[in-house]
């Protein structure tokens, strides 16, 4: 079977981004010294609200923005209560998670009138890339997919420039190695911390849109189904690089893709569904052995705390 | 002034805190009943009718069994500081091999009941025990890895239970109905509740006792404390980590061969995970904070959220997800307690410098 051929490629790219953004959402916070899991609620919360407005204003697009402010907002609880209030951020983002579950569900009967899975015909979805249609290569891989999708590559290289080259980038950097010395250059830790927070909530909120109004047209409950735990475990991977995060969401993505090319041959949807969280924990692992055996050497304490990454301060 | 008012004074902003907890939920509660047009006070007497009605309780004591075991299987490596979200994976595990035991194994009452049980315990502590040398051999946090194994458990029980061990023209994904010999004998005119809650009880003494009475459990709250002084000491941190995600992961199974080996006596895809009780377990065991005696207490309390939560939508027409949203505001109340103690510890120094 030829798995390098280009409708390949494309679905790769769009399995993996959503997961893609909330793992720059999560490197993002991991660079500013905040360790961020409540990326499965905030997608979650993403997904519904892209769908719930997009569908009530007629407008995909609406969807989107409202997704994104939606999920910013929804992300000042982590913002608030582990950055400014120093609680558990383990504990908050668990709550985070939760909520977003339940929420979601709840509002869905309530305001939408529907159980398990919430699809009109009046749903619109974001649209292809039709223009692309005619250019070679590009046609094939991105004409089918939504605008969403490339962004989410062009944002990982931006990001990567940005924390490598700017000098908002650079005290962010600092804030997350070293933030005394960042504070006593005057730089304002716990607001460069909680902003940069909100701002992976709407990355967060992106990366929903594009799952419930790009790869499908349909909010489920739990849609999200554990991809940002994905996005959380290729943040570890990556140690916060957004272009090793692109790398391993991408492999994600390979997993997935790959899983629905199995099913089409017979494999049962069970079985194939499993593979992406397989191979994203087996990397994960792979990598941390290689990171803490490094590390070992440099800082044997910093190597006995690999696994616990929010004692890290 | 006297011993006990001392000692109440210290101890009454302790209780403050989970029981401000409870109270902020429920007050989060009424105003979304409110928002939803429905009488908050009959809201949550459906919510209590859902739950101890006496048509209702025997299903929700079967429902406190598994939230208990489940709050087990998060309090118990939390007390070393680990943190297992696997539940739902390991309740599966369980369930799953509980039942692939009873089908498979012809044999008396006598025989099979204990076999299928630890068969659902051995599965669960396997698939929670991988967590362990994750953690400690390749620093993988125990968080990521418990979750990141439940999705394919999950998904691989779903396969076993829509082939190999699917029943033949059902047109639910269900196994068939266990031999009699592996049905959990019932307590006397009930059909739900049955000796399941007797052995998820056992464990819960034997939890309480090794913790405050043992060599190991004083270790593993040492671990918790501070796990490079218990390194340092001597202690081995790899061998507690396996030791407290085994023994978690066995209860979670535990918890699935019991709900397997009760009514309706099947394996039901989706019937495990869906009414939540995973995470009722988690915020159950975080309400009780580091008194595992406590735990049937808040056990209770979040089996009338999620049991009753179904009666109330029945009744009153509010979607069951309230009792979810309300589990998460306990919790997320419970991660900023700090701020009580910072307040507390503030007056405290200011009541200190006002005497000096």
């Amino acid at each position: 079977m030829d798995v390098l051929n280009l409708a390949f490629v494309a679905a790769v790219l769009t399995s993996a981004a959503p997961v893609l953004y909330a793992a720059l959402g999560g490197a993002l916070c991991g660079r500013a010294g905040v360790f961020n899991i409540a990326l499965e609620g905030q997608l979650l919360c993403g997904a519904f609200t892209a769908v719930a407005v997009g569908w009530w204003s007629g407008s995909p697009w609406l969807g989107v923005l409202a997704a994104v402010v939606s999920t910013a907002v929804f992300s000042l609880v982590l913002a608030v209560g582990a950055v400014a209030w120093r609680a558990d951020p383990i504990i908050v983002a668990v709550g985070m998670n939760l909520l977003a579950l339940g929420l979601t569900g709840f509002v869905m009967r309530e305001a939408l009138d529907a159980t398990g899975t919430f699809a009109p015909s009046g749903l619109q979805g974001l649209p292809d890339l039709d223009a692309l249609d005619g250019v070679p290569v590009l046609g094939a891989v991105l004409g089918r997919a939504t605008v969403l999708v490339p962004l989410a590559v062009v944002l990982a290289v931006a990001m990567s420039l940005w924390l490598a080259r700017t000098s908002v980038g650079l005290r962010l950097r600092g804030v997350g190695e070293h933030p005394e010395a960042a504070t006593s250059l005057g730089v304002p830790v716990t607001r460069y911390q909680m902003a940069t927070v909100v701002l992976a909530g709407a990355l967060c909120g992106l990366g929903g849109a594009q799952l419930s109004l790009g790869t499908v047209t349909a909010f489920t409950e739990n849609m999200t189904a554990g991809r940002g735990w994905v996005a959380v475990a290729a943040v570890m991977l990556a140690v916060n690089r957004p272009l090793w995060v692109l790398g391993a969401c991408l492999l994600f993505g390979a997993a997935e893709a790959w899983g629905f090319r199995l099913q089409g041959i017979g494999l049962p949807q069970q079985l194939t569904d499993a593979a992406p969280y397989l191979v994203t924990l087996v990397v994960l692992v792979l990598s941390r052995v290689r990171v803490r055996r490094r590390l070992r050497a440099a800082d044997p304490v910093a190597a006995e705390n690999a696994a616990h990454p929010e004692e890290i301060r | 002034m006297n011993a006990l008012a001392q000692r109440l004074r210290l101890g009454a902003p302790a209780a403050l805190v989970p029981l401000g907890a409870v109270a902020v939920a429920a007050l989060v509660g009424a105003l979304v009943m409110l928002a939803a047009g429905v009488d908050p006070l009959r809201g949550y007497e459906a919510m209590f009718r859902g739950a101890l009605s006496v048509s209702n309780i025997d299903f929700a004591v079967a429902g406190f069994t598994a939230i208990l075991a489940m709050s087990l299987a998060f309090a118990i490596p939390a007390r070393m500081g680990e943190y297992n979200l696997g539940g739902d994976g390991q309740l599966v595990a369980g369930g799953i091999a509980a039942a692939a035991v009873a089908l498979s194994v012809p044999g008396p009452a006598a025989l099979l009941l204990p076999l299928c049980v630890v068969a659902g315990a051995l599965a669960g502590g396997a698939l929670a025990s991988v967590s362990a040398p994750l953690s400690t051999r390749a620093g993988v946090p125990v968080i990521i890895s418990t979750l990141l194994l439940s999705t394919p458990m999950v998904a691989l029980a779903s396969y076993l239970v829509r082939f190999p061990l699917a029943e033949e023209g059902s047109p639910v994904p269900q196994t068939p109905r266990l031999p009699d010999a592996a049905h959990l004998p019932a307590f006397p005119g009930m059909s739900y509740t049955n000796v399941g809650l007797v052995l998820v009880l056992l464990v819960l003494l034997v939890t309480v006792y090794v913790d405050a009475r043992t060599p190991v459990g004083y270790e593993i709250r040492v671990a918790g404390a501070n796990r490079g002084f218990a390194a340092y000491g001597g202690l081995s941190v790899p061998r507690l980590t396996l030791g407290t995600l085994a023994s978690a992961g066995a209860v979670a199974g535990l918890a699935g061969a019991v709900i397997v080996m009760s009514q309706p006596f099947r394996f039901i895809d989706d019937a495990l995970t869906a009414p939540g009780y995973t995470f009722a377990g988690v915020a159950a065991a975080l309400l009780a904070g580091g008194r595992p005696a406590l735990l049937p207490l808040t056990a209770a309390l979040f089996t009338i959220l999620s049991v009753g939560a179904a009666g109330m939508e029945r009744d009153v027409d509010v979607p069951r997800q309230l009792g979810q949203v309300l589990q998460a505001v306990v919790i997320l109340v419970l991660a900023l307690r700090v701020l009580a103690a910072r307040w507390m510890a503030a007056r405290a120094r200011r009541a200190a410098g006002g005497r000096a």
